[in-house]
């Protein structure tokens, strides 16, 4: 059953992918989306098998390499944090496979579509699944292709090109230490297996590692080389930036890669290496100020955009951060609970974003919007209870898991965990405040689009809406079913070995005892958050232009994302640029060509030239140069035999 | 005076000389050319009728015969081309014939 769960969505990217010209676009459809929903359901019954029942598993697929000391086999690794994975990896899945059938009817090349987001499924599934560093590894790679290719699966627009190539490379830097990070996993502990890892990690505590002439503490320096990775893939403070341009790929795509499960891939890597992180403070603390700072930081560019899609990725950025401070904080239960419920409500505003952009011909800037609560109801409202859910308001699944994270931070009595609680209470904040901007600048007040636009208004269809009904189903009650499984009291029957705790790790219990005004404050920072949004867009449109004028520079920092992309560009793109050209044009374009091939080629051209004005074309040239000949050959033989004395 | 084999050989050599700067000194017509060879091929003959007088040997004088053979055919063949040449090209001038030209 497990290995069924992994392989149906891989069986349905090669059907998809190399019969779809026979069995066609519609055929297509079917056959994914029917894979995943079965893959879906089993990976239901598993949740319950393996979370409730209290299973535990190892398949072993089959080997994968061995050589010298390296022994790698592929084995599925079965517990409650893959459990839950799967949970939300094939269900939103499945819900975007079949939303997907309306987002893109128009699109000539659904059969290529639906086998990448199977491919993307399959990968995901890899990694979530995977017993070794190398399998993590594979996985990992095999969702960050899926990603280039649908982030890019408009080819033909440059935009699309240049952002899929973007998050490629921005996520082969974290790679980079990924892959540093599982080296030095081999080098120290000489397997890649988790559970040889993990049951080894407790002997390398304050060892330390020579390199350079530098010592470094092994389980930091390996935590903080696989964290790189994480921050990569989830777009973390510093590699955030390819995160707002992936949003070029198709709106079903953002929701599933760029919402619910590829970018928490960091986070579950960080829960699944738990047993490594828990010996390491410095590399925890690392993780929580840079998920804390991601949050904030990430929050407050939200405020002020305008593509409704960049909006919610910034949100995600924000919301991955929160997920990351808790995790930092020793949380981890808490950490992949934001994940489970974050993933629900968070595909459900894109997908619903997905709708309005459907519905208003591929409009995607909110400042042409506006009003359009009445001309498409059931989006509304879907995005209302995203937005409720996300904001954190009461009884839905946001409030407990979020609010479970300021908790955490605060009750980690550190300075870090001081950090990450003020971070993460004004980031609720502004999170509240630009979620219902984006609901009063689409749905409410006065139409801004175009006359044409309003026209062709309508709602999305039912393939679309069932969807969309069902995550908000999980938006609203995740939280309050889930609960008491991950974080409440039946936490450790429910995740058992897959999370590691250390010994002075409590903070799920002080977690239950913190003051009633920090429990509260979340609420009271999302209630304020709404008050100003109402205030700025709702009674008083012109508030926020003027605020512009009065805070520009402030505005303008932010407008432009804290001049990240600025930034790098000076740092990297362009030196990398001006060294690629001086590589092409003078290293290899002088130098090389100039002295190799093309010069060799020049001065052979030289000598030929020369060697045909010796062809006059007279027959006499020709007879003289044969007598001349003639007689130098008869003089030289008559001096070697002696016949002249 | 009585002629000696010396006299023989230098109007051999004379003739050959001259042959040889009719082709190269010759810009005007092909059949000067060929008229040069048949000198030259002249020439080869008187030497080897002189050195078969004066051998007591018969063999030079049946070699010259059969130089005058191949000499009569290649004047033949020589003039064909030259006609072929001259119909296809108008004009049998030394510098016009320069196709091999690089």
């Amino acid at each position: 059953m497990y290995s069924a769960i992994v392989f149906l969505p891989l069986i349905g990217c090669l059907i998809a992918g190399f019969f779809g010209r026979f069995i066609g676009a519609r055929g297509c459809e079917i056959v994914t989306c029917s894979l995943l929903v079965l893959a879906a359901i089993l990976s239901w019954i598993v949740f319950f098998d393996v979370g409730i029942s209290g299973g535990s598993d190892r398949v072993e697929v089959m080997k994968w390499m061995t050589s010298g000391e390296l022994d790698v086999s592929w084995r599925l690794r079965i517990d409650t944090l893959t459990a839950v994975m799967l949970v939300v990896v094939t269900t939103v899945s499945s819900l975007v496979h079949i939303y997907s059938i309306g987002y893109m009817h128009h699109d000539p090349h659904r059969p290529r579509f639906f086998s990448y987001l199977s491919l993307f499924t399959f990968a995901m599934l890899m990694l979530v699944t995977s017993d070794n560093f190398l399998q993590l590894f594979f996985g990992w790679e095999g969702v960050g292709l899926a990603s280039y290719l649908l982030i890019g699966f408009w080819y033909h627009k440059p935009s699309a090109n240049a952002a899929a190539i973007k998050a490629f490379i921005v996520n082969r830097v974290g790679d980079f230490g990924f892959a540093l990070g599982i080296c030095a996993i081999f080098f120290v502990f000489g397997t890649t297996d988790f559970d040889a890892v993990f049951a080894a990690a407790p002997q390398q505590v304050g060892k330390s590692l020579l390199f350079l002439s530098y010592e470094l503490d092994i389980l930091t320096v390996i935590c903080l080389l696989l964290f790189m990775g994480a921050m990569g893939k989830s777009a973390q403070f510093l590699l955030h930036t390819w995160l707002p341009d992936a949003m070029e790929g198709p709106t079903p795509v953002s929701a599933l890669i760029h919402a619910a499960t590829m970018v928490t891939a960091g986070v579950f890597m960080v829960a699944r290496l738990s047993p490594l992180f828990e010996y390491s403070p410095t590399a925890l603390a690392v993780v929580a100020v840079i998920g804390a700072t991601t949050a904030f930081f990430a929050a407050t560019v939200g405020l002020v955009q305008n593509d409704i899609k960049r909006i919610i990725a910034y949100s995600t950025c924000s919301q991955l951060g929160y997920m990351f401070a808790a995790m930092g904080v020793g949380a981890y239960s808490v950490g992949i609970f934001h994940l489970f419920t974050h993933a629900f409500f968070k595909a459900l505003l894109f997908l619903g974003s997905g709708s309005v952009i459907h519905a208003m011909s591929d409009e995607q800037d909110i400042r042409k919007m506006g009003g359009l609560r009445k001309l498409i109801p059931v989006t509304w409202i879907m995005m209302l209870i995203g937005t409720l859910a996300l904001t954190g308001f009461p009884l839905t699944a946001g409030y407990f898991s979020k609010d479970a994270i300021v908790e955490a931070t605060f009750a980690a009595h550190s300075d870090v965990g001081k950090y990450a609680f003020y971070a993460t209470v004004i980031a609720a904040f502004m999170t509240s405040f630009y979620s219902w901007r984006l609901i009063f600048l689409t749905f409410h007040g006065k139409s801004r689009a175009g006359k044409e636009v309003l026209d062709h208004v309508h709602e999305s269809p039912a393939v679309m809406l069932v969807p969309l009904a069902l995550l908000a189903i999980g938006s609203l009650f995740a939280g309050f079913f889930f609960k008491d499984l991950f974080i409440g009291e039946g936490y450790r029957e429910f995740w058992r070995q897959s999370l590691f705790t250390g010994e002075n790790n409590h903070i799920l219990e002080a977690l239950h005892h913190v003051p009633a005004i920090i429990a509260q404050l979340p609420t009271y920072m999302m209630a304020g958050g709404f008050a100003a949004a109402v205030v700025m867009y709702f009674m008083i449109p012109s508030l926020p232009a003027v605020m512009a004028m009065i805070f520009k520079p402030i505005y303008l920092f932010l407008l432009h994302k804290w001049y990240f992309d600025e930034l790098y560009d000076l740092i990297f793109t362009r030196p990398a640029k001006w060294i690629g050209r001086q590589l092409w044009k003078v290293g290899d374009g002088r130098i090389i060509d100039g002295l190799g091939p093309d010069g060799v080629a020049a001065r052979v051209i030289d000598a030929t030239n020369r060697v045909v004005k010796l062809q006059s074309g007279y027959v006499y040239h020709y007879a003289f140069a044969m007598l001349i000949g003639v007689a130098l050959l008869i003089t030289y033989f008559m001096f070697i035999s002696g016949g002249v004395r | 005076m009585e002629i000696a084999l010396h006299h023989y050989l230098t109007v051999a050599a004379i003739l050959f000389t001259l042959g040889v700067f009719g082709i190269f000194l010759n810009r005007k017509n092909v059949i000067i050319i060929l008229m040069s060879v048949e000198l030259m091929l002249l020439a080869v003959n008187i030497n080897f009728v002189t050195f078969s007088s004066f051998l007591g040997d018969l063999v030079g004088q049946i070699f010259a015969l059969m130089v005058l053979t191949v000499a009569a055919g290649e004047a033949a063949i020589g003039l064909a081309i030259v006609v072929v040449y001259f119909r296809n090209r108008g004009s049998i001038a030394v510098e016009d014939i320069n196709m091999m030209k690089g």
